[in-house]
């Protein structure tokens, strides 16, 4: 399908596509199988510029939007989406500066994050603050032009990894939602470490881990936004990252049709490649009619987010439900059609079948993704 | 630091053919691209640059859609690139080559010279150190590794059969390099924007104050009296098993060719 891309998004598509196709996917069942976060890709990455993709030119980067972002999410995602969320992890503790960060946090951190000289994070999640994330117990009590924050955060992309971390804190209870607040904090704080790396089902060349303060003292100036301004700064960042987990679902989604496509042209049954049966080919019919449905979708979120649009919440939670669910499905069906070769680890459907899960859950499960369109059908008025 | 890197467009030979016929290339339909150990050489000058400064230009001499071949090296973030195309160069085997080559070096100016190890179609490994012989400077094969650079001298390792060399040369020099020495980057978005529409600078033979004695078929000493498939003399065999089991294997094939005469004991 035409998407009627620029020549710009056209060439970061085409140099996502080969850093993908020729660095990345020789080294992804090995990443998948010792856990290894792909530092040496990212630094091969760094040097194509794409880096920098979403990040205003002013700051060093490309001047691209989340379009932009999502067109290199996919691209990897469809060889290796584990090694996409190393790069997409950053993205996510990057947009809150971008959105909220003064002038001086902006040019202290982006030009480098661009230049993919600094890795990013986000830390939002805690054992008891999930998808309940108002929930928050980490703490930041104000001392002098000092936050000083303790608490722990858990299953975060690229824990210990990151150079600079995002970190969402309580910072005065009686406010409850309106009592948190966000702070950037660089690695090396004295206070600040790093709990256990998460032993996980899929994405497993992403690195996942705890943070933890004990009385981590941050500077003044570190506060984002204002305080109180927490979980607004939570929610915008999560409209604006949510079509970059969709990217990635419809990576995935793509790279399970490619390599079922591939299996089933040579793969000879009863005297005849498979994809001659009817039975395989409207599984593949139907593989491809999500995968494009995703894709046009996440595409059409990505553009209205970067034109500016309000109100862009719900169109980015049914574009991340229904990626995520499309990527799940294919490729279940890419191993459905590969047989016992898709159930082997010689073939990486396998592992895009583990990998689609978790985006069914990160940064929002569906479930509450289908809380968040209601909510938003619920103030919806009548059209007539 | 001025570095010029040299380049060949080759076939790609992963996908090409041989005519049985002809025992020639049939390069009809075979993808064009940049002979793979020139990048490296492209790769160390522009890590050589990043570290001390100057700049790159990456120079090849061919047909005019090399041309595509330059532009790919601008999208890898070379700073200039010169193509050497003229019918009075047509024909030139290495020595040719390698004369003109020298000669645009010359003009451009260079502290040193990156060759790729040889290139994947002719494999002969001679353009390199010609050129350094064109030049008068010393020049330093099967680079792995840049070890030490100073003002007045580069310390490198050669990659040699059974081991390393540590060698230091004067510089300027010339080293022609191995697919060990680095990783090659990919294209880069910014140095690919720039590469659509930077001229690619051309220089003919008029330019380059060169002897046409030395240029082209007249410059091209070598002749090509038949190429040929050689026949398969002898066949290899692996022996399996312990040193002891491989052993006796060995010595009863020898004895059953009649090699060595007489029996287990007396030997």
């Amino acid at each position: 399908m035409n998407y009627f891309l620029t020549p710009e998004q056209e060439l970061i598509q085409q140099i996502a596509r080969r850093f993908a196709r020729e660095r990345v996917a020789p080294l992804s069942a090995a990443l998948d199988e010792k856990s290894e976060f792909p530092r040496r890709l990212l630094e091969v990455l760094a040097k194509t510029d794409l880096c920098g993709v979403y990040i205003p030119e002013e700051y060093g980067g490309l001047g691209g939007g989340m379009f932009e972002f999502c067109l290199v999410v996919e691209e990897i995602s469809r060889v290796d989406s584990g090694v996409a969320i190393s790069f997409a992890g950053t993205g996510l503790g990057t947009i809150p500066i971008l959105l909220y960060g003064n002038e001086e946090q902006k040019k202290k951190y982006l030009p480098d994050v661009a230049a993919g000289k600094k890795i990013g994070a986000f830390g939002l999640t805690e054992a008891n603050a999930g998808s309940d994330s108002f929930a928050q117990e980490t703490t930041a009590v104000k001392d002098g032009d000092y936050y000083v924050i303790n608490g722990t955060k858990q299953w975060i992309t690229n824990a210990g990894e990151a150079d600079v971390y995002t970190v969402v804190a309580v910072t005065n209870r009686a406010k409850g939602a309106r009592g948190i607040s966000t702070f950037i904090v660089e690695k090396g704080t004295p206070g600040f470490s790093f709990g256990k790396k998460e032993n996980k089902m899929g994405i497993r060349a992403s690195t996942t881990g705890g943070l933890v303060f004990n009385n981590c003292r941050v500077p003044r100036e570190n506060l984002l936004a204002k305080e109180g301004m927490g979980m607004i700064v939570v929610g915008r960042t999560f409209d604006q990252s949510r079509p970059g987990v969709a990217a990635q679902a419809v990576g995935i989604a793509q790279g399970a049709l490619d390599q079922a496509l591939k299996f089933a042209r040579h793969r000879v049954q009863f005297g005849q490649p498979v994809i001659r049966m009817q039975a395989v080919q409207h599984m593949l019919a139907d593989m491809a009619i999500q995968t494009e449905a995703a894709r046009a979708l996440v595409y059409s979120v990505a553009r209205d987010i970067d034109s500016g649009g309000k109100g862009v919440a719900k169109a980015a939670s049914i574009a991340k439900v229904f990626a995520s669910d499309a990527a799940m499905k294919v490729s279940t069906d890419a191993v459905q059609i590969m047989g016992g070769a898709g159930y082997m680890k010689d073939y990486p459907v396998e592992r895009m079948m583990r990998d689609a899960k978790i985006t069914q859950i990160y940064e929002g499960t569906n479930q509450i993704q289908r809380n968040i369109i209601a909510s938003e059908l619920i103030k919806e008025r009548d059209e007539w | 630091m001025n570095i010029v890197a040299c380049i060949k467009q080759v076939p790609d030979t992963s996908e090409v053919k041989i005519d049985r016929e002809t025992n020639t290339l049939i390069r009809e339909g075979v993808p064009s691209i940049i002979n793979p150990f020139d990048l490296n050489a492209i790769e160390e000058g522009l890590l050589l640059k990043e570290r001390f400064g100057g700049s790159v230009t990456v120079i090849s001499m061919g047909p005019p859609q090399v041309e595509s071949a330059l532009r790919e090296a601008l999208s890898l973030g070379v700073d200039r690139v010169v193509l050497l195309c003229d019918r009075a160069f047509a024909g030139s085997d290495t020595l040719a080559t390698s004369c003109t080559l020298a000669a645009a070096i010359r003009e451009i100016g260079f502290d040193l010279i990156l060759c790729g190890k040889q290139a994947i179609d002719g494999d002969t490994a001679q353009v390199g150190p010609e050129i350094a012989e064109w030049l008068d400077v010393p020049h330093l094969t099967y680079i792995s590794a840049v070890e030490e650079v100073s003002d007045r001298s580069i310390t490198v390792s050669r990659l040699l059969e059974g081991g390393y060399e540590r060698v230091r040369a004067s510089l300027p020099a010339l080293l022609t390099v191995v697919k060990e020495l680095n990783e090659p980057r990919l294209p880069g978005y910014r140095a690919s924007l720039r590469a659509k529409t930077e001229p690619v600078t051309t220089w003919g033979a008029a330019g380059l104050n060169l002897d046409p004695a030395n240029i082209g078929m007249k410059g091209s000493p070598t002749k090509v009296t038949r190429s040929f498939v050689p026949e398969l003399g002898r066949q290899g065999q692996f022996l399996a098993g312990s040193p002891e089991e491989q052993a006796a294997a060995l010595i009863a094939a020898l004895r059953s060719a009649r090699i060595v005469h007489g029996s287990a004991k007396e030997s």
